[in-house]
C-alpha cells in the first residue's frame, strides 16, 4: 500500500510548543507519524523529548499549537482523552498491576462486560489477549498467568500487546526497553517491529542509537526544546544524528 | 481442579490451549469453578479447603461421643458462623482494594443498640434502617476521612473505633436493650423462612452477592486493580477513590447488619457485642487465602474460613477446652494456615 501524499497522518504535531513559568521547554515543533512508520524521536536529557510525549498523550496542555489525529484538530485535556483518539502509551516502567492476570490487565479500566451486573466477559477477553500476544510472537504460559511471575520481557510484551489491542492510530513508546536485558531487548523491538507490519503509526523515544536505526524509518532530533533535525534514518548515519544531539554540526 | 491450574500456570509448551478446551460448553457449576473461582485463585487458598475438611475428619472422629456430627450442633456451627461470615466476605473486598477497616467490631454493638431503641420507639420499619444508616453513616464518614481529606484507613478506621465504641457505651448507660419486635427478629436472625433460618439466609445472600461482584464483576477487577497498584489503576481510568470509598462504606454496612443480626438472635443488644470480631473476621479472610497487602483475594474462601474458625471454636468447646485454650488454638491455626499458604504460593 503506498501512502499517497495527499493522506492525512496518523499523528500530525504542529507548532506545539510549552512553557513552564518563563522556562520555554519545548518551543514550536512540527512532526508526523504515519501509519506503517516507525519514528524515532532523540535528544539529550532535558531537550523536550518527555514533554513532546507528555502533550501526545495528554497528560500535559501545550502552551500553543495544534495536534491533528488523521487530520482531524483534537483536543487532549487528560490521558483518557488521547486514548479516546486511538493514541496508546507504553512506559518504561511498564504500568501493569502485577498481582493481576494478563488478560486482565489487557482489558484493565475497559473490561469486556455485559449486563446486568457489568459481569466479566473473561473467556472473550481471554481469547482477545491470547490472540493479540500470538499474533506479536510474544509468549507467555497463559492468558491466566500473574504478571508477577513473568520476566521483564513478557511484562513489556504483554504491556505493548495491550497497547496495540487498543491503539487504532499511534502507539507511542517511552524508552520502552530501558528496564530490560539484552535478549529481553531484542525480543522487544522483534515485537515493535511487528506493529510496523500491523499498519501501525508508531512514535519511539529512546536513548538507544542504536536501537533507533534498527527500528525507525525516519528520526527527529530535539535539542533545547527545538527540532534540531529531521532525517530518514537509512539515509543518514549515526554520527550524524550524535552531531545533531549535541548541536556539534 | 486447582491442578489444572497449576499446569496452565507453569507449562510453557502448551500455551493457551487448555483455556480453549474450557471454552467448550460445560454446566453451570462447571462454568462457575472453571472460569471464576479457580481461575483468580492462587494455590494458597486451597488451604483452607483442606483445612476445613481435615479439621472435619479429626472432629468427627475424636468427637464422634461428643455430639459433634449431630444435625443440631452442625446447624449450630453455621449459625455461629453466620455473621462473622458476613463480615469476612465484605472485608475480602476491603483487604483486596488494599485498604483495612479496624472498625467493624465497634460498629456491631452500635448498630445493635441503635436498632434496639429506635425498634421499641418506632418500630420495625424505622429500626431497621438506623441500623443500616448507622452502617451507612459510620461508613460514610470513614470513606470521607479516607478518600476526600487523604488519611490512611488505618488510622481513620483506628479513631473510628474509639469514637464509635464510646457512642455504643454512651448508648443506654451500658445497659442491654431487648429486642421484642416480632417482626424483626423474625427477619434477622430468630426466624426462619419457608424452613430456613433467615440468619442463614442472610449469609447466603451476602456470599452469593460478594462473590458475584468480586469474582465476576467489573467491580471485583477495579477493586484488585486499585488494591494492587493505585497508580496504574488510575493511569488507566479506574475511578480509584470511588472504589476506595465503595469498599469502607460496605464494610461497615455489613458490619451493621452483623449488629442487627446479633440482637434479632440473642433478642437484646448490649455494647459488649462483636468485642472480637474485628480478629476473627481478618483471619477468617486470611485462612482463606486473601492477600493481607491487596490486589488478591477469594470470597468463598473467606466464607469457608469463617466456618473453619466457628468449627474450630465448637469442636474445642466440645472438647472440653476453656477460653484461654481456645484462644491459643485459633492463633496457632492462624500461623499454620498463613505458612502453608505461603509456601504454596513461593513453589508455584
Amino acid at each position: 500500500m503506498s501512502t499517497s501524499v495527499e493522506t492525512a497522518a496518523a499523528l500530525d504535531v504542529r507548532g506545539i510548543g510549552k512553557n513552564f513559568g518563563g522556562v520555554v521547554a519545548l518551543q514550536e515543533v512540527d512532526l508526523q507519524v504515519r501509519d506503517g512508520e516507525i519514528v524515532a524521536i532523540v535528544g539529550d536529557n532535558g531537550a523536550g523529548k518527555s514533554t513532546l510525549m507528555k502533550i501526545i498523550a495528554g497528560a500535559q496542555l501545550p502552551s500553543r499549537g495544534q495536534l491533528l489525529v488523521d487530520g482531524t484538530p483534537v483536543h487532549f485535556d487528560r490521558p483518557s482523552d488521547s486514548r479516546a483518539h486511538g493514541i496508546e502509551v507504553v512506559y518504561q516502567d511498564l504500568a501493569l498491576a502485577e498481582s493481576q492476570e494478563v488478560f486482565m490487565n489487557m482489558f484493565l479500566g475497559r473490561e469486556l462486560v455485559r449486563t446486568p451486573f457489568a459481569l466479566l466477559q473473561k473467556r472473550r477477553m481471554r481469547r482477545e489477549t491470547t490472540a493479540i500476544l500470538d499474533e506479536l510472537d510474544v509468549h507467555v504460559p497463559s492468558s491466566r498467568s500473574i504478571v508477577r511471575n513473568l520476566s521483564g520481557g513478557q511484562r513489556q510484551g504483554v504491556a505493548i500487546g495491550r497497547a496495540v489491542h487498543w491503539a487504532r492510530r499511534l502507539v507511542l513508546m517511552d524508552e520502552p526497553t530501558a528496564a530490560l536485558g539484552v535478549q529481553e531487548t531484542a525480543k522487544v523491538e522483534q515485537t515493535i517491529t511487528r506493529l510496523r507490519q500491523r499498519g501501525l503509526a508508531v512514535l519511539l523515544v529512546s536513548h538507544n542509537l542504536d536501537q533507533v536505526f534498527r527500528l525507525s524509518d525516519r528520526i527527529y532530533v530535539l535539542r533545547r526544546g527545538q527540532m534540531a533535525g529531521h532525517l530518514m534514518t537509512k539515509e543518514c548515519r549515526p554520527d550524524d544524528v550524535v552531531a545533531m544531539i549535541t548541536g556539534s554540526r | 481442579m486447582p491442578t489444572r491450574d497449576r499446569a496452565t500456570g507453569v507449562d510453557t509448551t502448551t500455551g493457551s490451549r487448555p483455556e480453549r478446551e474450557i471454552g467448550v460448553r460445560s454446566t453451570v457449576s462447571k462454568r462457575l469453578l472453571g472460569r471464576g473461582l479457580l481461575q483468580g485463585w492462587e494455590l494458597r487458598s486451597t488451604v483452607v479447603y483442606i483445612s476445613f475438611i481435615v479439621l472435619f475428619l479429626v472432629f468427627a472422629v475424636a468427637l464422634r461421643h461428643d455430639g459433634f456430627l449431630t444435625q443440631t450442633n452442625l446447624f449450630n456451627v453455621v449459625l455461629q458462623a453466620g455473621t462473622i461470615a458476613i463480615m469476612s466476605c465484605v472485608y475480602v473486598l476491603v483487604l483486596s482494594a488494599g485498604e483495612i477497616d479496624l472498625s467493624i467490631g465497634a460498629i456491631v454493638p452500635l448498630s445493635a443498640l441503635v436498632t434496639a431503641s429506635v425498634l421499641q420507639s418506632h418500630g420495625f420499619v424505622v429500626g431497621s434502617l438506623a441500623g443500616v444508616g448507622t452502617g451507612l453513616a459510620v461508613g460514610g464518614a470513614t470513606a470521607f476521612l479516607v478518600t476526600v481529606v487523604g488519611i490512611p484507613s488505618f488510622l481513620v478506621t483506628l479513631a473510628m473505633m474509639a469514637i464509635v465504641t464510646g457512642l455504643a457505651r454512651s448508648i443506654n448507660h451500658l445497659q442491654t436493650i431487648s429486642v421484642s419486635n416480632n417482626t424483626f427478629v423474625t427477619y434477622f436472625g430468630s426466624g426462619k423462612i419457608a424452613g430456613v433460618s433467615t440468619l442463614f439466609l442472610w449469609m447466603v445472600l451476602v456470599a452469593v452477592a460478594c462473590t458475584v461482584a468480586f469474582h465476576f464483576a467489573r467491580l471485583g477487577a477495579h477493586v484488585r486493580a486499585t488494591g494492587d497498584n493505585q497508580g496504574v489503576a488510575a493511569a488507566v481510568g479506574i475511578r480509584v477513590r470511588r472504589v476506595r470509598a465503595l469498599v469502607l462504606i460496605l464494610s461497615a454496612v455489613a458490619a451493621a447488619l452483623a449488629g442487627m443480626l446479633y440482637a434479632g438472635r440473642i433478642q437484646s443488644a448490649s455494647y459488649t457485642l462483636g468485642e472480637t470480631d474485628l480478629l476473627t473476621v481478618i483471619a477468617a479472610v486470611i485462612i482463606g487465602g486473601t492477600s493481607l497487602f491487596g490486589g488478591r483475594g477469594t470470597v468463598p474462601g473467606a466464607l469457608v474460613g469463617s466456618l473453619l474458625l466457628a468449627m474450630l471454636n465448637n469442636g474445642l468447646i466440645l472438647a472440653g477446652l476453656n477460653v484461654q485454650q481456645q484462644s491459643i488454638a485459633l492463633g496457632v491455626l492462624i500461623i499454620v494456615a498463613v505458612i502453608l499458604g505461603r509456601d504454596r504460593q513461593l513453589s508455584r
